[in-house]
């Protein structure tokens, strides 16, 4: 068989990218949507079991624990157990991506909000700020960088995770990965793989700038 | 618990005749500048913005916030362009000057003070405390300043509270009344064996009577100056002219009837200024040549300390 792939099947071959290009771009665009929605309902999640969670003290244990929990099921499965209940549908996708995402997104902010430093926290109380202004202009900015960077994590392992979802028909780049294993066509598998990396990094370089954009107090060292 | 950052359980604590439960905590807090040992500024707002926060909190327009954090800055001596910079770039001592100008922010007439100036190298501390004192003669604020260091007690404050272990007040008195006269053994333990000589370095040269002591003129004669050695019982007469004290001339040289000025005197070793503490006149008498010290008030001759004057200005309180 790799004698074949090497005479007949190349790596890439460019008469199909551009025959089918309508197809790649489908697959990009729905790629990027699964994506964003899913890191989008995993952090308005996470954003609630966190508050939850630094709200309560007693609950961190065991949001995290389900956070967990729900991060040990295999992909493959979770898609196969939704089935039943929402179809091949684009929900059945984005519901179990989300979920991945609720682990690092959880833990991460609680470990930014334990970083500030309990003086500043004091600062803030013995200045008359309310708790809430406490928590939104005070230990939120400063717990942004980790945040930030659970949110990172979390789109470059979403990006990755979606390609699964082509065993339910959504799946975005994932379906030319399938579609190319199926057939032992290498073009769309090498296509689906190399844009989800590209993908990946360059949503990853995204909040990573815009990250530095809103922190910018982490930039600066001290000078005396 | 001033702030009710600790509920008090029993008591009544008032500011100003208010009695602090009766008003919300936060706007009791707004009103009661707060300062800690950890600084606690916020790393995430330039130096200017953490001035500005109680400002900004209770409502004040950008204008009258942006001239107040410039007034402060001056009070505290922070240069204008620090404003601009983020906590993390400055040193110990200049945050600890932001952290200051930011609970004085909005004018608040009482100022907690949570151990200061404890983070901070003894240089920079000394300077700090130094400052502190400074700002008070400008500002007159009632501070409340916890600290663990008796010396810094004594030197800072107007008054002392000494608690003990579990917050039983064992004495409330003045620093002098402290050293003077403890309360009890706990009192006299904690403000140490040498509280004698710590009572020294909270009065100044300027609290003596000035004693001209044995000095005469440069116009008097030898004869005259005898008299006044033996009037004194001294080995030594000092010699002025103009206000200006030129030396020490010895008794042994005293006889030849000569006019003082033609005498060969040796210069003051031991000169201190009214500022100067008493432990540090004595510590100059203790080390100099003479047995006294010369007070040089801004070039004039101010008179003479011996031991014998700052023993009874010790003394002289005992009884009072």
């Amino acid at each position: 068989m790799s004698i074949v792939a090497e005479a007949a099947n190349p790596i890439i071959r460019w008469e199909w990218v551009v025959d089918e290009w309508d197809q790649i771009r489908e697959a990009l665009v729905q790629h990027i949507e699964l994506t964003v929605l899913s890191v989008a309902l995993g952090s308005l999640v996470a954003a609630i079991l966190s508050a939850i969670a630094l709200r309560y003290r007693p609950m961190t244990s065991p949001i995290t624990g389900f956070a967990g929990f729900l991060y040990t099921i295999p992909s493959v499965a979770l898609f196969g157990l939704l089935v039943p209940y929402f179809g091949l549908t684009r929900t059945t996708a984005v519901l179990p991506l989300a979920m991945y995402t609720l682990l690092i997104l959880v833990t991460n902010t609680l470990a930014g909000f334990d970083a500030v430093p309990s003086a500043v926290r004091d600062a803030a109380d013995g200045m008359g700020l309310t708790p809430t202004q406490r928590v939104l202009k005070v230990e939120l900015p400063l717990a942004l960088p980790y945040i930030i960077a659970g949110l990172r994590i979390a789109v470059v392992s979403t990006v990755g995770l979606v390609t699964v979802a082509a065993i339910i028909g959504q799946g975005g780049l994932g379906r030319l990965i399938l579609d190319g294993l199926r057939r032992t066509f290498w073009t769309p598998m090498t296509i689906g793989a190399v844009l989800s990396i590209v993908m990946a990094l360059l949503l990853d370089g995204l909040i990573y700038g815009l990250g530095r954009m809103a922190t910018p107090w982490t930039q600066r060292a001290r000078t005396t | 618990m001033i702030n009710r950052l600790i509920e008090p359980s029993s008591g009544r604590l008032e500011i100003n005749g208010t009695d602090i439960l009766d008003q919300p905590v936060t706007e009791l807090r707004r009103n009661i500048g707060y300062v800690i040992q950890q600084v606690g500024l916020f790393p995430h707002r330039t130096v200017g913005q953490n001035i500005a926060t109680v400002p900004r909190t209770l409502g004040w327009d950008k204008q009258r916030t942006a001239e107040r954090v410039e007034e402060l800055g001056r009070l505290v001596g922070l240069e204008a362009a620090m404003f601009d910079r983020y906590p993390d770039e400055l040193s110990g001592g200049q945050q600890q000057r932001v952290g200051v100008a930011r609970a004085l922010a909005a004018d608040p007439p009482v100022l907690l003070m949570d151990e200061p100036f404890g983070a901070v190298d003894p240089i920079v501390r000394n300077r700090l405390q130094d400052e502190l004192l400074a700002l008070q003669q400008q500002v007159h604020k009632t501070i409340v300043l916890v600290t663990h260091d008796i010396d810094e007690a004594l030197r800072l404050a107007d008054r002392i509270a000494l608690l003990n272990v579990g917050g039983i007040l064992e004495q409330y008195a003045t620093p002098d009344d402290l050293l003077r006269d403890p309360a009890n053994e706990f009192v006299e333990q904690f403000v140490g064996q040498d509280r004698g000589m710590k009572r020294l370095t909270l009065k100044t040269v300027a609290e003596l009577p000035y004693t001209q002591g044995p000095v005469v003129d440069a116009t008097a004669t030898t004869t005259e100056a005898l008299a006044v050695a033996e009037a004194h019982g001294v080995d030594w007469v000092g010699v002025v002219r103009d206000e200006r004290f030129l030396g020490w001339a010895d008794r042994t040289d005293l006889t030849n009837g000569a006019v003082m000025a033609d005498l060969p005197v040796a210069r003051p070793s031991a000169r201190v200024t009214p500022d100067s503490s008493l432990r540090n006149a004595m510590e100059l008498i203790m080390t100099g040549r003479t047995s006294v010290a010369v007070i040089d008030d801004g070039g004039r001759f101010g008179g003479v300390v011996t031991l014998d004057t700052i023993r009874s200005s010790l003394g002289s309180e005992l009884g009072s």
